[in-house]
Order: structure tokens, then C-alpha cells, then sequence
């Protein structure tokens, strides 16, 4: 056995000579920091749900269908492929809610990840590329779900789209005529449905992919930082290798498989006993199918999208709502040159940078719930039933938008007018074991 | 460092958490439903009522009977004898035989399809829906509802529950009385225990109707979970092996 495997091995190397170099270069011989901490699993777990998306996406395809068709009045062809998804295809509702739980958890285990990078400094030099190449895979991850979202044609994915879609009508002169093209029609329609479905089975996929591989090649031309920001490429041994790196492979698979464990343990609690998450993941309102008549009570997107959906709600006017929203995702692609710090962790940088951070995550976190109408409910069981919502939602929710944008702002005076106060960085990697 | 952060984080969160499930558990003043979809008997009840009174208007498209004969331990013929009014076959799914346009034309909207409206309202919805049903003769059908005004549907389940009779007050400012509580004005067969019990029944069957899945789900969920649990043991075991050198 042994001998025909390297056998195999012999033939392939003999015809792709650079198939072992690359192995070794990704793999074998990838020397990552040996200090990583639990924010550390979070790329890994990324990768896994995008397989998983991949997978799921693939028997879905295979009994949705894109039609805004009536075959009830009322119900769509794709709506009522959903529940022949849920109810008569064998295992037909494991997989849809491994897709829907996949996709939230995806943002999840993404915002994790890129916080895990402004925690730890990783966006710095070298790894500004690195990190440009993650936000766009960002960007296309929010397409991606945005249009997966619409394909169910339920009210909330109708009106979802919509609202969306209308916000290109923001830009002068040309609005109007992009939103009608983008749609391909006045409303939402079958056809908005049947380009939607083709861009998220086909072309936001493949980005996706091309763009996860040129995030990893360039992870690994500069090597991955740590948490306490420390190059371990400074201090070599004898043969050339970091002192404080470990090959990726065994160390990190092993170590990834134990948290990819844990992942799953949670992810099977929201799939087998909380697929909706009380309402989060997948929404009361998109039960209901696409009515274009009927508005539900509170438009608003899946929660992962709220802090930016009440960022836009926040600005009175909607071209400048529609801007801040944009601005809101540029700034993060600008982090690397805004943070003119020369400490890269959070362990050695000044007090003012982990205030600033708590304040970000505050902000982030107190948007989503903006966004997601908790805030309309919740100021009248505080406030007394007689509590002008619109007025305390607006005040609070402009604070933390203003806090949001606060912390890049503070981030570049505090930087870059050299006001933080960094402890020494160590040589070394430490470990906390 | 990290520690001390992530202590910070965790209360900041906390904070934010707690007003969040005081929201939650507020429930906007809707009776609970308590049902149990894994209580067959239940079920099976909840299913003769909707059978009885209920698919005369309304359909449940995505719902086969096979499926339900399958899930509610029914036999073929149980279910064709005492679930199916309409003459569909075994495997159809169940559709009202009430033609759309003219229920529309009748009750001025037709009757929605249920087979998602546990999962689009909630069963505390369904519940108190049912249970709040009042005479109101200025209304076309001759009937109101508190939790869902202006609703085109009748009780149709009156002779089991009695009549209910609104009790009207005013609020501080308001010109217009309002519907304060309901009072039973003329009993019906069952007790308001009895028709508590039967609508939570009906409720349990739209809950189960509204994801056939669950049951399998429910029953599923521990094994995975616990094959899960095993294999991050013993990747936990080979990690803590591999790192054995790592210093």
C-alpha cells in the first residue's frame, strides 16, 4: 500500500514538480506564530462555513426555483419551492437551515475575525494588503447575502430588495435609470428574482472564492501576525526558521478541528433547536409571501446588516444617508493609513486605544439594535408609553453613529499627533498557557 | 491585557443585553399559547377541530395528508375517514374547497392560506386570536376581534365557545370608546376551561403544520449534539497531544 501511494506521489511530482514546493510553502512549512489565541479561529471557521455554503447552496439549487410565477393566488413558485424544500424533499429542511444558520454565523464568525484584526493590529504593515483583500471579501459576502435573502420571495425579502435597490436611485442624474436596471423592471420582480438567483449561485460565489485565495496568498507572503504583534520572523535559529513559529500543519489543523468542533456544537443548537433564532435569523415577516401591496410593520434587513441600515436611518436626507452608510465601509478599508500607530497589539498600546475600542464595539452593537427596530419597542417600556420615539431613537442613535465614525477619527489624532502611550513590546512572543 | 478587554466587552454587552430581554418577555399582551407539538394527542385533536371547522375557508398548501397520517401516528384510513371532507387523495396536499374568487367576493379578502401562520405570528398570536373573538354587529360579518381588528372572519367556533360581549371604557383623552375586556354574554358546549384547552389544541396542530420538521429536528438535534461533543473531545485530546513540544 504504502509503496503505491508514494508511487502516486512519485508520478504526480514527476509531472507538477511544484506541486510539493506549494504543499510545504501553505502547509508543512508555513511557520505561523505559536502563541494564537481563541480570536485566532475565527479565519478557519470562515473557510468552513463558506464550504458549507458552497455544499447546502448546491442541493438547494437543485429544487428552488427562481419564479415570481403565481401557483396559489398570492404564492409564488419560489416561495412555495421553499416549504417543498421543508416539508417533502428527504432532508430537505436540515440542509435549508444549514444555508440559513451558515449565513448568518458567516457574519458572525467574519465580524469576529475582522475585530480579532483591529484588536491585534493585523491590518498594519505588512499586511495592509492582507487586510484590503478581507474587505472585500466583505463587501462581496454582504452582496452575496443580500441577494440569497431576496431568493425565498417572502414580504421581507420583497420589500427588503426594494428598499435596497432604491437606495442606487440616491445618485443624481443616473438614480432612476440604475435602480430600473438593476430590477429590470419597476418593482422587484420575477426578473429582479431570476438575475438575483443567477449572481448568487454563480458570479458572487466565484468572486468570493478567487478573492479567499488571494487573501490566503497574501497572508502567507507576509505571514500572520499575533497577539502581541510581535514579527516572529525577527529571531531565527540555525536553520532560518522563526524560533517562535510552529508549521502550520500539524499544529494549527489540529488545533482549527478542535475549534471547528466547538463551532459545530453551537451552530447544531441554533439548526436542530433555534433555526429562526427567535426571530434573527430567519424572520417572522418572510413566512408571509411577497406582497406588493401589503408593507410589513417594520422594514428591515437581517441583523447583520442593521448598524449600517441605521446608520442610513440616522441622516435625514438620502443621498448623505446613503454616503455615510458607504462611508461607514470605506473608513474600515482606510484603518491601515488612518492608524498611524507603530505598536501593533492592543496588549502594549495606550489606555486610549482600548477605550476607543470598547466604544467602537458599543457603537457597532447599539446600531444593529437601531437598525433592527429594538429601540422603536424598547424606548416606550422605558421611557413610559408617552416617550417620543422617533426623538430618543434619532438622539441615540446618532451618538453612536457619531461614536462610530468617533473612534477613526480619534484613532488618526491619537496616532498620528502622537498622544498614545505604548508599554514596551516585547521580543518575544509570550504564552499564556 | 486581553482578559481585562474582554471582561469589558462582556459587560458592555451584558448592558446592552439586559434591556434586550426585557423586550423580549414583554410579548405585547398576548395570552400563551403553551403548546407542545410532541404532545401527538394534542395534535391529533388540534387537527379533527381544524378539519372540522377550519378548511372550509382556509387551505394548507404545503400540507400533504399522508404527511399528516405519517407524523400524527394516523393510518391511511383514519385520516381519509375522519380528516378528509373534500375527496382529495391520500397523497394531495389540503386545499379549501372554497374557490378564491369568491370567498373574496364574500368576505371582502380571502381566507389566508395557515400552513406558515404559526410561523409568521406566533402561536401566542393564534391562541389569543382565537380567543378573543366578540359580537360587534357593526362589522360585516357581525363579528370582531381584539387582537386582530377589523378582521374579516367570524368565530366560527362560537357554539363551542359562547358568545363574547365587549366591554366598553374610555381612555383619559379619547373620544371614542374602547374595547376594555370581553365578557361571556352567552355560554357555549364547552367551559372557558374546555375551549381554553381545545383552541391551545388547534394551536398545537397550526404549530406543528407550520414546520412538520420540528418533530424530526427535536428528536435529531441530541444525537448530533452529542457525536459533536465526542468528536471535539478527542480533537481537544489530539491537540493537546500534537502541542505536547510547543513551549
Amino acid at each position: 500500500m504504502g509503496k503505491r501511494w508514494s508511487g502516486l506521489g512519485g508520478w504526480i511530482t514527476e509531472r507538477a514538480p511544484g506541486m510539493a514546493p506549494m504543499y510545504r510553502k501553505h502547509m508543512s512549512e508555513y511557520y505561523a506564530p505559536k502563541n494564537f489565541n481563541f480570536m485566532y479561529f475565527f479565519g478557519s471557521l470562515a473557510m468552513l462555513v463558506l464550504v458549507n455554503q458552497i455544499l447546502t447552496g448546491i442541493f438547494l439549487a437543485m429544487f428552488y426555483k427562481p419564479s415570481a410565477e403565481a401557483v396559489y393566488p398570492g404564492v409564488s413558485e419560489a416561495f412555495a419551492s421553499v416549504e417543498y424544500i421543508m416539508r417533502d424533499v428527504d432532508w430537505g429542511w436540515l440542509i435549508r437551515y444549514m444555508h440559513t444558520t451558515g449565513a448568518s454565523m458567516f457574519f458572525v464568525v467574519v465580524y469576529l475575525h475582522m475585530f480579532r484584526g483591529l484588536m491585534y493590529g493585523s491590518y498594519k504593515k505588512p499586511r495592509e494588503l492582507v487586510w484590503l483583500l478581507g474587505m472585500l471579501i466583505f463587501l462581496a459576502l454582504m452582496a452575496e447575502a443580500f441577494m440569497g435573502y431576496v431568493l425565498p420571495w417572502g414580504n421581507m425579502s420583497f420589500w427588503g430588495a426594494k428598499v435596497i435597490i432604491s437606495l442606487f436611485g440616491a445618485i443624481p442624474y443616473v438614480g432612476d435609470t440604475l435602480v430600473q436596471w438593476i430590477m429590470g423592471d419597476y418593482l422587484p420582480s420575477g426578473a429582479t428574482l431570476n438575475r438575483f438567483f443567477s449572481l448568487h449561485v454563480i458570479a458572487l460565489p466565484l468572486v468570493l472564492l478567487l478573492l479567499v485565495v488571494l487573501h490566503l496568498a497574501a497572508l502567507h507572503e507576509v505571514g500572520s501576525n499575533n497577539p502581541d504583534g510581535v514579527d516572529i520572523k525577527k529571531v531565527k535559529n540555525v536553520e532560518g526558521k522563526p524560533v517562535d513559529g510552529i508549521p502550520f500543519h500539524p499544529y494549527y489543523t489540529v488545533k482549527d478541528l478542535f475549534g471547528v468542533g466547538m463551532f459545530l456544537i453551537i451552530c447544531a443548537f441554533i439548526i436542530f433547536y433555534q433555526p429562526t433564532m427567535g426571530g434573527w435569523f430567519l424572520e417572522h415577516d418572510n413566512f408571509i409571501p411577497a406582497n406588493n401591496l401589503v408593507t410589513p410593520e417594520h422594514i428591515k434587513p437581517v441583523w447583520y446588516f442593521t448598524p449600517f441600515y441605521a446608520i442610513l436611518r440616522m441622516i435625514p436626507a438620502k443621498l448623505p444617508g446613503v454616503l455615510t452608510m458607504f462611508a461607514a465601509i470605506v473608513v474600515l478599508f482606510l484603518t491601515p493609513w488612518i492608524d498611524r500607530g507603530q505598536v501593533r497589539s492592543v496588549r502594549y498600546r495606550g489606555t486610549g486605544f482600548k477605550a476607543a475600542l470598547v466604544v467602537l464595539v458599543i457603537a457597532f452593537l447599539s446600531l444593529g439594535l437601531v437598525g433592527a427596530g429594538v429601540t422603536t419597542e424598547l424606548i416606550p417600556a422605558l421611557l413610559g408609553p408617552s416617550a417620543d420615539v422617533t426623538l430618543w431613537e434619532n438622539l441615540f442613535g446618532r451618538i453612536m453613529t457619531l461614536a462610530y465614525f468617533g473612534f477613526f477619527i480619534f484613532l488618526w489624532v491619537y496616532t498620528y499627533f502622537g498622544f498614545e502611550k505604548t508599554k514596551p513590546v516585547p521580543e518575544r512572543v509570550t504564552m499564556h498557557d | 491585557m486581553t482578559k481585562r478587554m474582554l471582561i469589558s466587552i462582556t459587560l458592555a454587552l451584558a448592558l446592552l443585553g439586559a434591556p434586550l430581554a426585557a423586550w423580549a418577555s414583554e410579548g405585547g399582551g398576548l395570552m400563551t399559547a403553551q403548546v407542545n407539538v410532541r404532545d401527538t394527542a394534542s395534535v391529533q385533536r388540534g387537527a379533527r377541530l381544524f378539519f372540522n371547522y377550519c378548511v372550509g375557508c382556509h387551505s394548507l398548501h404545503y400540507m400533504r395528508y399522508a404527511r399528516i397520517g405519517k407524523d400524527l401516528g394516523l393510518t391511511e384510513k383514519q385520516v381519509m375517514d375522519n380528516l378528509n371532507f373534500t375527496g382529495a387523495k391520500f397523497g394531495d396536499t389540503v386545499q379549501s374547497s372554497m374557490p378564491s374568487a369568491d370567498a373574496q367576493k364574500w368576505f371582502g379578502k380571502a381566507p389566508p392560506d395557515l400552513s406558515l401562520e404559526v410561523r409568521a405570528k406566533g402561536e401566542d398570536w393564534v391562541y389569543s386570536y382565537l380567543n378573543s373573538f366578540y359580537l360587534d354587529p357593526s362589522r360585516p360579518v357581525g363579528w370582531n376581534n381584539t387582537v386582530f381588528p377589523n378582521a374579516s372572519m367570524p368565530n366560527v367556533l362560537w357554539e363551542l365557545q359562547g358568545i363574547q360581549v365587549p366591554v366598553l371604557g374610555h381612555e383619559k383623552g379619547e373620544d371614542k370608546p374602547v374595547v376594555e375586556r370581553l365578557r361571556m354574554d352567552k355560554a357555549g358546549q364547552m367551559s372557558p376551561a374546555q375551549y381554553h384547552a381545545a383552541t391551545r389544541d388547534l394551536t398545537a396542530f397550526l404549530t406543528y403544520v407550520s414546520e412538520p420538521a420540528a418533530l424530526k429536528r427535536h428528536s435529531l438535534g441530541v444525537w448530533v449534539i452529542l457525536y459533536l461533543a465526542l468528536f471535539t473531545f478527542l480533537a481537544f485530546m489530539l491537540k493537546r497531544e500534537y502541542w505536547k513540544d510547543v513551549h
